[in-house]
């Protein structure tokens, strides 16, 4: 198992007859992703790499059975893009553009919300489910399949962690970037919940930079609902107030969104924060070894203590 | 970006948005010109791209065109919080009953436009904010329906005990969220929000924010930047499709995506020193970009180092590279670099930096230390007279 990408998906690529289309389609076979259509308006009937052309998301669907899509348009028309995939029943859709107005997100985020669509992105790196599948940009080879699941608002930052953790041993179920816009598709929360249901997910890392409060969410999401260890990055410490630092969503506005607040939040919830990418593959090795050396004895522990808390409360109630 | 008040009030005139007559000068004479026409009482104030003008003395009112002579002699050139004033609005002066606030943001976490109004409003807005937030009425706007008329209704009787000043408000607010909606803002805000003795309303300040990923679709509005009030380098940087931010510290940073780019800046200062700026050369690897880079980066004579810190995906490495080589030609840097290369094409890369006597690590945390230590070796050699060392 994986999330979101596995061996069922069946991709169109948005965009496909583009240069960054085309390029990545060649990349996304390569690696084994079962691309099976591309769209561009008008040139339909033409190959690229071998993948059939059509003019519509669908007719690409109705021909091919395409479940998911990836955008590779530039931003001016990803939006259209988004809405054709998700209005011919496409159930992922991976947004890699970069730069549309956050209006024109606001409109996006709330038409999906009461759609089967979900959206990933736009500003993402995209999503890899390493030895089966890529949907996206992001290189192949610094991947390794296993279980730890990568959720980030960066992209190559995402790339870097990886690296680590595959250096360290540590292959990934799913490894994916969620957009470094204030406004995108699908957030921490959406990713945390699908990992922690995830079977082949043993432990989730998580990046997150300075902007917003989305960080701050995920660690109160993490402490009710997540039982897998989870260890996360924060970037953008020395990152000065009300400057945009890149990404659209990495900016400090008003005092909040800084790094400090999320490390203190992430903290306070018991989440391990590393100093460094590099950190992230140690810390959750230890997280791991932590757990495959004494699961059972915390599981005592805990039934002790509520079975004391019973005794304790049955006790006040007959006082 | 921000623009100022003369210019965001440019725009609510569009809309409709009740502002007080007014113009920019940049001159005394202007802004007494500028007087004479008015023919009332103004007001002269700073345009500067920060919070507190008044405070710091850039809000002074003028009787007549002399004094507004005067008044704008002293203002202009006058420094508010390292910020030089270059330009005054000169502006009618108004009466004041009240002051309420009205404003819009983009709210992330709800991923709703939110209107708020306050009946407190004026210059301590933050404080009422703060230690009263009652006092501030939020509401919630469905991106997909836009601003309905009973919801501006509503949010004006929050304001109003008077049905005629609510009958006045309530098109401004429709409006006010209009221009929000329509020029891509990321924050719209009248404060204060003022009505007279004589019962006009008026929208006295303007403060506008616009949304960088919507500017191209507004050349109207990116014709408003001003330039003076950036960094050198930021405007640079951007129109070669880098992101550029200036620093206070001496290790100069080059690097590929905006994640990794403050990561890298994190690691400096985690390992004692400081960097000198953030830069992100985006996903593309056009050689040029790398030259922008280094062009803006070594005129800043802070910097004692400069790494590179790439990790290659659809960014080339031996097209960084190349531009490596190609501005070390040109630009002759005095100080270290260092590099730093994982990814598409490193061998390549890697061959092409041995041309010039550099070798690259594929470590990150190895090539911030690195930086590090020689541009200690730097500054100690500079301080002998020495030239500064190339790495080998």
């Amino acid at each position: 198992m994986s999330i979101l990408v596995d061996k069922n998906t069946r991709l169109v690529v948005q965009g496909i007859t583009g240069r960054d289309g085309a390029f990545h389609t060649k990349q996304m076979l390569d690696y084994g992703t079962k691309v099976v259509a591309g769209v561009t308006p008008g040139k339909a009937g033409e190959k690229v790499e071998g993948v059939p052309v059509f003019n519509s998301v669908k007719e690409a669907v109705e021909k091919t059975k395409a479940n998911t899509s990836v955008i590779y348009v530039p931003s001016k028309f990803a939006v259209d893009a988004i809405y054709e995939a998700a209005d011919a029943g496409i159930k992922l859709v991976v947004c890699i553009a970069e730069g549309i107005p956050t209006t024109e997100m606001l409109k996006v985020y709330h038409y999906l919300k009461n759609s089967d669509t979900r959206l990933v992105g736009p500003n993402s790196p995209g999503v890899i489910t390493p030895g089966v599948a890529k949907v996206g940009i992001m290189p192949g080879q610094i991947h390794k399949k296993g279980s730890i699941g990568v959720v980030s608002r960066s992209g190559t930052l995402t790339y870097e962690v990886a690296y680590h953790l595959t250096l360290n041993g540590l292959g990934q179920s799913t490894s994916l970037g969620i957009g470094g816009d204030p406004i995108i598709g699908t957030n921490f929360i959406d990713v945390l919940e699908l990992f922690q249901k995830d079977p082949q997910t043993e432990g989730i890392v998580l990046i997150g930079e300075i902007g917003g409060t989305d960080e701050e969410e995920a660690a109160s999401y993490i402490k009710k609902n997540v039982t897998k260890p989870v260890v996360a990055f924060v970037a953008g410490r020395t990152a000065p107030p009300g400057k945009r630092m890149g990404h659209a969503g990495a900016i400090i506005s008003g005092g909040s969104g800084t790094a400090a607040e999320k490390v203190a939040a992430f903290n306070k919830v018991g989440i391990k924060v590393a100093e460094s990418p590099a950190e992230v593959a140690v810390l959750m090795k230890k997280e791991l070894e932590k757990r495959k050396a004494k699961p059972k004895v915390k599981k005592v522990v805990a039934k002790k203590k509520k079975a004391v808390k019973r005794v304790k409360v049955q006790r006040r109630k007959r006082k | 970006m921000k623009i100022h008040e003369y210019q965001a009030k440019e725009i609510f005139r569009k809309y409709g948005i009740p502002v007080p007559p007014g113009e920019m000068a940049t001159t005394p004479d202007q802004a007494k010109e500028i007087a004479q026409k008015i023919g009332k009482p103004v007001m002269i104030k700073a345009q500067v791209h920060v919070g507190g003008r008044g405070k710091a003395g850039g809000i002074k009112s003028a009787e007549n065109p002399d004094e507004a002579y005067q008044k704008a002699k002293n203002i202009l050139g006058m420094d508010i919080k390292g910020l030089k004033v270059k330009k005054v609005l000169v502006t009618e002066s108004k009466e004041i009953s009240s002051e309420a606030y009205i404003g819009i943001i983009v709210d992330r976490r709800t991923k709703k436009p939110v209107m708020m109004v306050s009946p407190a409003g004026g210059i301590d807005i933050e404080e009422v904010a703060k230690n009263t937030p009652e006092k501030i009425f939020k509401l919630e706007v469905d991106p997909l329906l836009g601003l309905q008329s009973y919801q501006a209704r509503n949010l004006a009787f929050k304001l109003y005990a008077n049905p005629k000043t609510c009958n006045q408000t309530v098109p401004v607010i429709m409006k006010l969220y209009q221009a929000f909606w329509k020029e891509d803002c990321s924050l719209a805000e009248i404060n204060p929000f003022i009505t007279t003795p004589k019962g006009e309303v008026w929208a006295l300040d303007a403060k506008i924010n616009i949304d960088d990923n919507g500017l191209e679709r507004h050349p109207e509005i990116e014709a408003m930047r001003d330039l003076d009030s950036e960094e050198p380098g930021e405007n640079e940087a951007r129109k070669m499709g880098l992101s550029f931010v200036k620093l206070d510290g001496n290790i100069g940073c080059v690097v590929n995506g905006a994640g990794l780019a403050m990561a890298t800046m994190d690691l400096v200062k985690h390992f004692g020193a400081e960097p000198a700026n953030f830069l992100d050369i985006g996903g593309s690897s056009n050689p040029e970009k790398v030259m922008t880079a280094m062009r803006i980066i070594t005129r800043d004579p802070n910097v004692k180092a400069i790494l590179f810190n790439i990790f290659g995906g659809i960014t080339r490495c031996d097209d960084v590279a190349n531009g490596i080589v190609a501005a070390l030609k040109e630009f002759k840097p005095k100080v270290p670099i260092v590099v730093r290369l994982t990814g598409t094409n490193e061998d390549k890369a890697r061959e092409i930096l041995k041309q010039v006597g550099l070798s690259a690590t594929s470590s990150m945390e190895e090539v911030v230390r690195k930086a590090i230590e020689l541009s200690n070796v730097t500054q100690l050699q500079m301080f002998e007279g020495c030239d500064a060392p190339t790495e080998k």
